[in-house]
């Protein structure tokens, strides 16, 4: 008995200990978070606190898959577009191996939405001027005048002729503001046209494309060599053309190859701005080229990296679109958190009906588990970015059932054992490890469900899979750290080891006959008690028979089954 | 408390006694009959009604309305793009959902203030989204999918736990008739199916299954080696003795998803809470009398003719944690 208690408090204490972890881990995210994110509340999903979701679906070429590194590598160029846009705080992220979702806050502006949306699109195109970025306002233009530059083509035969740069052209680069760059628009691609460096400190007029992205085959960073084929130390992007590209790439090296700057570099473009100019050294006639400069390996990775993928045609087409005003939002979260108070009402109700002070340690459980769940969601809040959806508050509400399930399962056991004629105490252990059996394979199945769920959904379904999964793990934790060690500790006091009629475990309204102090005689039963009490007499060990104490348990009871049958 | 524990007691010692294994062909009857009863209802309804999700298009919400008529928003809608398919739903007593075919987003930033100025809100309380035509089916590729592996997984869990593949069996067949029924309701009823229907239709999954392994998991341990009784008597008992337990639990099951349907319908119209709830109420009921009525009378059926095998099949170890 002393045993049985110290093993309870010592649960008990174990689960003291998570939840202390669990609150210093959240207290250290909260104390030390740099970004000021983090906080003892969870982060809401959009759906609960307004703003705009976009899930883009990316297009790939045949019906091909799309890998993971295209990506990561497209969610970092919507990430540099969004970023572009001045919108802060948004979530870009993947989801399902193959959407990428777009959060945003508040509702973003019409360029915004169509910066997000664009194609990557790169192409090598020779420059015909270039300059430093004017100074802002300097000399203020209209914008629409600049992209019309090809209207009126006395053209060039090649696409690096300087016969290109018409009066016109000329008047527009000078005025050329870098504000004035528009991602989205794809420039007619047999047409020059003007703009920025990236970064928005130099500022080109490009002729037409000389060779198209599509045509990279593949861009890998090599360590630099010297014309010896010595390392120099630095770093390369050894680029490697094929389809039409060998071809246009040998053209426009060998026509640019030895003119005076800027008209011997060819500019790398990515979504209409220039990633850096690149001077040509040599012909190249094989398709096979090497950049270097002043790359570190980061650098060239980069670079790399943008000439590989930003090469795949891969387009994005806007799956949902979805925009969830602040207020609607916020009635969304009440309706939910009601919903959620009402269900555990209910539940709680029940409970006590059915269990009378039973109902009580249900009550305190859901109370235990509610924390956890609390804590552990906080927690993934603030290190894992994961937000509170609806959907996912719905999936705590239902859980409630689950979780109060599991309460049911252990309880009926007892009940069973009970009902066998048992004494509490050892109904109690019997029932639990029964009882534990049931709710562990039973949970593993929803936990399963939930994992599969979780891996294999998209959208709001791995929200809802999320918190299912979550609570079905606590739901095991609660049920072994606290419900059964409480009971255990409750099963020492007069009011349920004597089977007071409101303790809800009253032998004799479960049918077992009162035969004396702490033994009861079973009830009939056809075969089945006879299987149990054996079962029962094996199960207990020595110590427990002993600890059992004053009546002969096992033997009172195969002795007036024998009376029985 | 009295009575349900009164029945317990005696559905326990088998006093009282649901004719579970012995009826089975009447249960089977009943299930197919439901089943082909659906079938013909949702086929003759015309099929399934599939959401904006699923068919692609605009939708507006419009919040903190005095008023949920829909006349202003068909109005509003048709003054910027007349030829748009408008439908309006009230949801909940202060807003509205507005659906229409696919629209441009010049013509949406147009209608919202149009249904703004309808309604008397500001823009910002009028919702926009649009749903290309794939992301329901997109939802659903991946939700089947993730259907065949967990059926796939959940299946060798059970029979390695059970020991016997004819458990998983059963089991999956009274899944398989939780989720036909639910997909029937709808299907007859009319139901919108979106893709949070298709969320909480998953979630029966884990449900049915919870419920139909308390079953077997008493069914097991009445059947263990060296029990004494016909294999399928201590089915039949098994099912009764946890019957109690069943309606304990599923009750306490539905009571929060009843919440969450109650609010979701009354309070938001329709909506995700309403969605997932709707599927995962008719799925439980379903589900708990599955458990009981076709599992247990499955597994019946697969266990005719065998008999329980002596005590000693097992080492002693075996017996001591049989359950």
């Amino acid at each position: 008995m002393a045993k049985a208690r110290t093993r309870g408090a010592r649960a008990l204490l174990w689960l003291v200990v998570l939840f202390v972890a669990l609150g210093a881990v959240n207290w250290g995210a909260v104390q030390f978070d740099e970004d000021q994110n983090a906080s003892w509340t969870p982060q809401l999903a959009l759906d609960l606190e307004g703003g705009t979701q976009l899930v883009l679906a990316p297009q790939v070429a045949e019906g091909a898959q799309v890998t993971q590194e295209q990506l990561d590598q497209a969610v970092a160029i919507i990430r540099q577009r969004v970023d572009a846009s001045g919108v802060s705080e948004a979530e870009i992220t993947t989801q399902g191996g193959q959407n990428i979702v777009v959060a945003i806050p508040g509702e973003p502006d019409a360029a915004t939405m169509q910066r997000i949306q664009a194609s990557a699109k790169m192409e090598f195109r020779p420059v015909l001027q270039s300059a430093a970025a004017n100074a802002p306002g300097a000399t203020p233009e209209p914008s629409e005048s600049e992209p019309a530059a090809g209207e009126d083509p006395p053209a060039g035969t090649d696409a690096w002729d300087q016969a290109w740069v018409t009066p016109e052209r000329q008047a527009a680069f000078d005025a050329f503001q870098c504000a004035d760059v528009d991602t989205t628009v794809q420039a007619p691609a047999d047409q020059p046209f003007i703009t920025c460096s990236t970064d928005g400190t130099a500022r080109f007029l490009l002729g037409p494309v000389s060779v198209e992205g599509a045509d990279i085959a593949d861009a890998q960073v090599t360590p630099a060599t010297n014309s010896q084929g010595q390392a120099t130390g630095g770093w390369a992007v050894a680029l490697e053309l094929d389809g039409d590209g060998p071809a246009s790439f040998e053209a426009v090296t060998r026509a640019i190859t030895g003119l005076p700057e800027p008209t011997n570099q060819f500019a790398v473009v990515l979504d209409s701005t220039v990633l850096m100019p690149i001077t040509s050294n040599a012909v190249i006639t094989d398709g096979n080229a090497s950049i270097t400069g002043g790359f570190d390996q980061a650098s060239a990775r980069s670079l790399a990296d943008q000439l590989r993928f930003g090469a795949l045609p891969i387009g994005f087409v806007v799956q949902s679109n979805e925009t969830i005003s602040a207020t609607l939002g916020e009635s969304q979260l009440q309706a939910g958190l009601l919903a959620g108070v009402i269900g555990l009402v209910l539940v709680i109700a029940y409970s006590v009906f059915q269990y009378r002070a039973l109902g009580v340690v249900v009550i305190a459980s859901l109370a235990v588990a509610a924390g956890l769940t609390y804590l552990v969601v906080t927690f993934l809040s603030n290190t894992e970015g994961y937000r509170l959806s609806l959907a996912g508050i719905a999936g705590l509400v239902i859980s409630i059932g689950i979780t109060a399930d599991s309460f049911i399962v252990y309880f009926e056991r007892i009940r069973d054992e009970l009902r066998e004629g048992k004494h509490l105490t050892s109904a109690l252990e019997t029932g639990w490890k029964r009882a534990f059996r049931t709710i562990l394979v039973s949970d593993a199945v929803s936990f399963l469900a939930a994992v599969i769920l979780f891996l294999l959904s998209v959208g709001n379904v791995r929200g809802f899979a999320f918190t299912l999964g979550i609570t079905t793990f606590i739901d095991i934790v609660v049920v072994a750290l606290f419900t059964h060690p409480v009971l255990r500790i409750l099963a020492r006091t007069r009011f349920f080891s004597e089977g007071h009629p409101l303790s809800g475990l009253d032998p004799k309204a479960l049918g077992a006959v009162y035969r004396g102090r702490a033994s009861f005689r079973a009830p009939v039963v056809e075969g089945k008690g006879k299987t149990s009490s054996r079962e029962a007499q094996r199960r207990q060990t020595i110590a427990e028979r002993k600890a059992a104490g004053d009546a002969p348990v096992g033997a009172g009871r195969s002795g007036s089954k024998g009376e029985e049958s | 408390m009295a009575t349900l524990t009164t029945i317990g007691n005696e559905l326990y010692t088998g006093e009282r006694s649901v004719p579970v294994v012995q009826k089975r062909k009447l249960w089977f009857l009943i299930a197919g009959a439901v089943l082909v009863l659906l079938a013909l209802g949702t086929v003759l309804r015309g099929g399934f009604v599939f959401g904006i999700e699923f068919t692609g298009g605009s939708e507006f919400r419009v919040s903190g309305v005095a008023d949920t008529s829909d006349g202003p928003a068909l109005d509003a809608v048709a003054s910027v793009v007349p030829e748009a398919d408008a439908r309006a739903t009230g949801l909940g007593p202060e807003a509205l959902r507005v659906q229409t075919d696919e629209v441009t987003d010049e013509q949406a930033g147009e209608i919202r203030a149009a249904l703004a100025e309808a309604y008397g809100v500001e823009t910002g309380d009028v919702a926009f989204s649009f749903i290309g035509p794939s992301w329901g089916a997109d939802v659903t590729t991946q939700a089947l999918r993730a259907l065949v592996v967990f059926l796939v997984l959940v299946s060798i869990v059970m029979a390695v736990y059970f020991r016997t593949w004819k458990m998983s069996l059963a089991a999956l067949a009274s899944l398989a008739f939780d989720m036909l029924v639910t997909a029937g309701i709808y299907g007859i009823v009319g139901f919108e199916v979106t893709p949070a229907a298709v969320i909480g239709f998953l979630t029966i999954l884990g449900y049915s299954l919870y419920d139909t392994v308390v079953v077997f998991d008493k069914v097991r341990e009445n059947t263990a080696p060296g029990s004494s009784g016909t294999f399928l008597g201590q089915i039949n008992l098994a099912v009764n003795q946890t019957i109690v337990r069943s309606i304990n639990t599923s009750i306490v099951a539905v009571l929060p998803i009843a919440s969450i349907l109650f609010i979701g319908a009354f309070l938001m119209g329709a909506g995700t809470l309403r969605d997932i709830a709707l599927a995962l109420f008719i799925g439980t009921i379903v589900g708990t009398w599955s458990s009981i009525f076709v599992a247990a009378p499955v597994y019946a059926a697969l266990r005719k003719g065998d008999e329980i095998k002596a005590e000693s099949a097992l080492p002693k170890r075996e017996r001591g944690a049989v359950v």
